[in-house]
C-alpha cells in the first residue's frame, strides 16, 4: 500500500513552486478513465419486469424477489424529499440503467479466472486482487458496477467463522442471516432512495462476525462505477455478534462523464451486546467539472443500530467527491451504555454541494455520542452540516458532544450548520460547539517562509484542521485521506 | 560580493510609506544588529526579506542575496536558497505537528536540490536534540506548531527551526522581546552556536540585552524608515544609555 501511494504521489506532481494560490491548476480527477471492459447491460428504465430480471440474473430466491417488488411498490407512492440544502434536477428514473455487469467468460472460481481487464482496472485503482499482489492485512471486496467481482482473504477469515462476501452470495448462501437483518435498520419504507435501493440493489458487501471474534484484519469494499448511464445501488450489511469487533473501510471512484450518475446506497450496521463496529469511508466519486457539469449524485442512507448494551458504532467519513453528497450516517443507541460516534470531513469545491451530518438517537440509558464535523468549502460550493441529536424519554443520563468547524476558502462558497437538538429527558447533557473561519493567510505564509510550497502549505494547514477526524481512520486510510485532500485542495483558493 | 545587499529599499503598506530608502550590506561571517524605536520599520524589513506579499516594494528598490535579486522570488524559494527569518509573532498551526512541519520544510529544500527525502527516524532524533539544546521539552516534536506555546517557547521554537534549516542568512525579528533571562540566554546560545564564516545574521531588536550576548560586528539605527546611524557594538551601548531621542535631534539637524 505504502509503495503504491508514493508512486501515485510522484505521478501527480507538477512543478508549481512559483504559482500563487489563485493560480493553482484545477487538477483533473485522476480516476476519471474508463476501462475497456465488455459489459452486460440491462435496458434503461424501471418497472417490475426489470426488478424480476435483476433478481433472476442474480439467482435469488423468491422471498428476495418479493422483497424487492414490495419495496418498488412502496417507492412508487413516495415523493422525493426536498428539504436538503442542495439544488439539482430530479433524475429521470426511466433514463437510468439499473444493472451493468462485466462480462465474464467463465464464472470465476478464483481470482485467477477473472478477466485480465477487470484485474487491471482494480490494479490501476491501487487494489490488486491477485493473491501475490494483495494488500496485506486488509481483505477487499471489489465491486464493479452492479456486481462484486472478487473478495480477497476469504479463506483466512472463514477460519475465524467470519463471513465476508458479496451481498448476492450472502442471499444465496446465508439466507437466514440476510432475512433476519436486511431492512432491520433501514426499512424499505424509510425514505425515497432507500426504497429505490431496496427494489433494485445490485451488489455490495455482507459481513458477519460471530460471537467473541475480533476480526483479524480490516475489511474493505471498493466500489467502482465503470458503465455509463448506469446507477449504482449497492447494499451493505454488517453484523457484529456479541463481543465481536470489526473495522470496515469503503472507497469509491467513477469515470469522468458529462451526465450525472446516480449512486443510491444503503448501509446497515448491527452491533450486538459489547460489539464494536468501526466504519470508515473515503468517498471520491467523480465530482463534475469546473463548471459543475456531470458528477455523481451520492444519495445514501447509512445507519447503525447499537442493539445490545455496551455496544459501539463509529462512523468516520472523508467526503471529497460527488457533485452532490446527501447522507447522514447515523446511530440508533438502543442498548444501555452504548456509544455512537461520527467523525466527518467534507470538502467541496467548484460547484459541489454537500448536505451531510448525522443522527444520534439515544434510546437506552447512559448512552453517549460524539459528533466531530469538519467542513471545508472552496470555489462556488455549498457545504452543509445537518445533525440531529434526539434523547428519548427513557434515555437517562444520555450525553452528547457535538463540534462543527467550517473552513472557507475564497468568498464565493458557503458553509451552513443546522444542528437539531430534541431532548426529552431532563437528565441529558447535550453540548454543541461551532466555528467558522477563513483559511489563514498568516499560517500559509509562515509555512512558505520555511520553504514549503503554497500547495503543500494549504494541505498541511487543512490536514491540521482535519486532524481530529483523521486520527480515527485506520492507518492506510489516513494516508490515503491526506493525499486525497491535498489533491482536491489544489485550485481551491480563489 | 556581500551575502545580503539592500539598496535603496522603499516599502509601503496600504499606501503608507514605511521604509524610505534603506541600504545595507551584510557579509558572510558578520552579525549586524538593527535597532530602533517602535514603529521605525524594523519588522517590515524582516517581513520583506522573508517575502511577505502584503508589503509593497517600490520600484528602484533592490535586495540581493549572494549577488542575485530576490524580489521576484517566492517566500518558499527564498527559504530554500538559505534565507531564514525568525518571526516576532510566530503563528500557531493547530493539528500540524512540529515534526511534520519541519520535515516537510527540510524535504522540500532537499528536493529543490535534487536530494532524497530525509530519514524520518534520524530527523526526529535530531529535532529532539535541537529542542533540548534550546531548553524546549523534546516531546514538543509531537505538539502542534506553536499551539498553546508560551511566548518564550515560541521564540525558542523559532531558534530550533533555524538550527534545523541551517540557513546562510538568518534574520531575527525581535526574538528577544518578552523573554526572561534564561530564555534569552538559550536563544543567544542557539544563535552563537550557529555563527560561522559562511553565515550572516541580521538581528533586529529594541533592546541591547540580547546584543550583550551576541556582540554584533555592526549596529545600525533605523528611525522613521531610514538608517540614521551605523557603528560598532559601542553604538548599542550608547543607545542603551541615552535612548533614541538624541538621534532624533541629530536627524533633524
Amino acid at each position: 500500500m505504502e509503495e503504491k501511494l508514493i508512486d501515485r504521489d510522484t505521478k501527480n506532481e507538477v512543478d508549481d513552486s512559483m504559482l500563487t494560490i489563485e493560480e493553482f491548476v484545477n487538477k483533473e480527477y485522476e480516476y476519471g478513465w474508463v476501462a475497456p471492459i465488455e459489459e452486460e447491460l440491462f435496458p434503461k428504465g424501471l418497472n417490475e419486469e426489470i426488478i424480476r430480471k435483476i433478481s433472476e440474473r442474480k439467482g435469488e430466491p423468491e422471498w428476495m424477489t418479493e422483497w424487492r417488488l414490495n419495496s418498488y411498490r412502496l417507492w412508487l407512492n413516495m415523493k422525493e424529499p426536498r428539504w436538503a440544502n442542495i439544488r439539482y434536477d430530479t433524475p429521470n428514473f426511466q433514463d437510468i440503467r439499473y444493472f451493468a455487469a462485466p462480462k465474464m467468460r467463465n464464472k470465476p472460481q478464483s481470482v485467477d479466472d477473472i478477466e485480465p481487464e477487470i484485474l487491471m482496472t482494480f490494479e490501476k485503482l491501487g487494489i490488486p486482487l491477485e493473491e501475490q499482489k494483495r494488500l496485506l492485512g486488509i481483505a477487499v471486496d471489489a465491486v464493479l458496477d452492479s456486481v462484486s467481482v472478487a473478495t480477497t482473504h476469504k479463506e483466512i477469515l472463514s477460519k475465524f467463522g467470519i463471513i465476508f462476501c458479496s451481498m448476492s452470495e450472502a442471499i444465496r448462501e446465508y439466507p437466514e442471516l440476510v432475512q433476519r437483518y436486511l431492512g432491520s435498520v433501514v426499512p424499505p419504507s424509510d425514505n425515497f432512495y432507500a426504497a429505490l435501493n431496496s427494489a433494485v440493489f445490485s451488489d455490495g458487501s455482507f459481513v458477519y462476525v460471530p460471537k467473541g471474534v475480533k476480526c483479524p484484519m480490516d475489511l474493505s469494499t471498493y466500489f467502482r462505477i465503470n458503465a455509463s448511464e448506469t446507477g449504482q445501488f449497492e447494499r451493505t450489511l454488517i453484523i457484529a455478534d456479541e463481543g465481536a469487533e470489526v473495522s470496515y473501510l469503503e472507497g469509491c471512484t467513477a469515470p469522468i462523464r458529462k451526465e450525472n450518475q446516480l449512486h443510491a446506497a444503503v448501509v446497515e450496521l448491527i452491533a450486538h451486546k459489547n460489539a464494536v463496529i468501526k466504519y470508515s469511508t473515503v468517498q471520491n466519486w467523480y465530482a463534475g467539472d469546473r463548471e459543475g457539469r456531470g458528477g455523481i449524485y451520492n444519495f445514501v442512507t447509512k445507519r447503525g443500530k447499537c442493539l445490545g448494551e455496551n455496544s459501539r458504532i463509529s462512523w468516520t467519513q472523508v467526503e471529497t467527491g460527488s457533485a452532490i453528497t446527501w447522507k447522514y450516517p447515523s446511530c440508533i443507541l438502543q442498548g444501555d451504555n452504548s456509544v455512537g460516534e461520527f467523525y466527518s470531513v467534507a470538502l467541496t469545491r467548484n460547484y459541489q454541494q454537500a448536505d451531510t451530518g448525522t443522527k444520534m438517537i439515544h434510546i437506552g440509558r447512559n448512552t453517549r455520542s460524539t459528533i466531530i464535523s469538519k467542513t471545508i468549502s472552496a470555489g462556488y460550493s455549498q457545504n452543509t452540516y445537518r445533525g440531529l441529536v434526539r434523547v428519548m424519554p427513557k434515555a437517562e443520563n444520555a450525553r452528547n458532544y457535538t463540534q462543527c468547524d467550517s473552513l472557507l476558502m475564497g468568498n464565493k462558497c458557503g458553509a451552513h450548520t443546522f444542528p437539531h437538538l430534541d431532548v426529552r429527558n431532563p437528565t441529558a447533557q447535550v453540548e454543541h460547539e461551532a466555528t467558522t473561519s477563513k483559511i489563514n493567510e498568516e499560517q500559509l505564509f509562515y509555512c512558505r517562509s520555511r520553504g514549503i510550497k503554497t500547495e503543500n502549505a494549504i494541505s498541511l494547514v487543512v490536514n491540521g484542521f482535519c486532524k481530529e477526524v483523521f486520527e480515527h481512520l485506520p492507518m492506510e486510510f489516513a494516508v490515503e485521506a491526506t493525499r486525497l485532500l491535498s489533491i482536491s485542495l489544489e485550485g481551491s483558493v480563489g | 560580493m556581500s551575502l545580503l545587499e539592500i539598496r535603496n529599499l522603499k516599502v509601503s503598506i496600504d499606501a503608507k510609506s514605511i521604509l524610505r530608502g534603506i541600504s545595507l550590506k551584510v557579509g558572510k561571517g558578520e552579525v549586524h544588529a538593527i535597532m530602533g524605536p517602535n514603529g521605525s520599520g524594523k519588522s517590515t524589513l524582516a517581513q520583506v526579506i522573508a517575502g511577505n506579499e502584503s508589503y509593497e516594494v517600490e520600484d528602484g528598490s533592490e535586495i540581493l542575496f549572494e549577488g542575485q535579486s530576490i524580489l521576484d522570488w517566492s517566500p518558499e524559494e527564498r527559504a530554500q536558497r538559505g534565507i531564514f527569518v525568525a518571526f516576532q509573532y510566530p503563528v500557531e498551526i493547530p493539528g500540524l505537528s512540529n515534526l511534520e512541519f519541519l520535515q516537510s520544510a527540510v524535504n522540500e529544500k532537499r528536493k529543490s536540490r535534487g536530494e532524497s527525502p530525509i530519514d524520518l527516524w534520524d530527523f526526529e532524533k535530531m529535532l529532539r536534540e535541537k529542542m533540548e539544546e534550546v531548553g524546549l521539552n523534546p516531546d514538543f516534536v509531537e505538539r502542534s506548531v506553536n499551539e498553546g506555546f508560551s511566548g518564550g517557547e515560541k521564540k525558542r521554537n523559532e531558534i530550533v527551526q533555524m538550527a534545523i534549516l541551517q540557513p546562510v542568512l538568518a534574520v531575527l525579528d525581535e526574538t528577544d522581546s518578552g523573554l526572561d533571562i534564561d530564555a534569552l540566554k538559550s536563544v543567544a546560545e542557539g544563535v552563537n552556536k550557529m555563527r560561522s564564516p559562511e553565515r550572516g545574521f541580521l538581528v533586529i531588536t529594541h533592546y541591547q540585552r540580547l546584543l550583550n550576548y551576541l556582540k554584533p560586528d555592526y549596529v545600525h539605527v533605523l528611525y522613521n524608515g531610514r538608517i540614521v546611524k551605523s557603528g560598532s557594538f559601542q553604538l548599542a551601548i550608547e543607545l542603551e544609555q541615552r535612548g533614541y531621542d538624541w538621534l532624533k535631534d541629530e536627524v533633524v539637524v
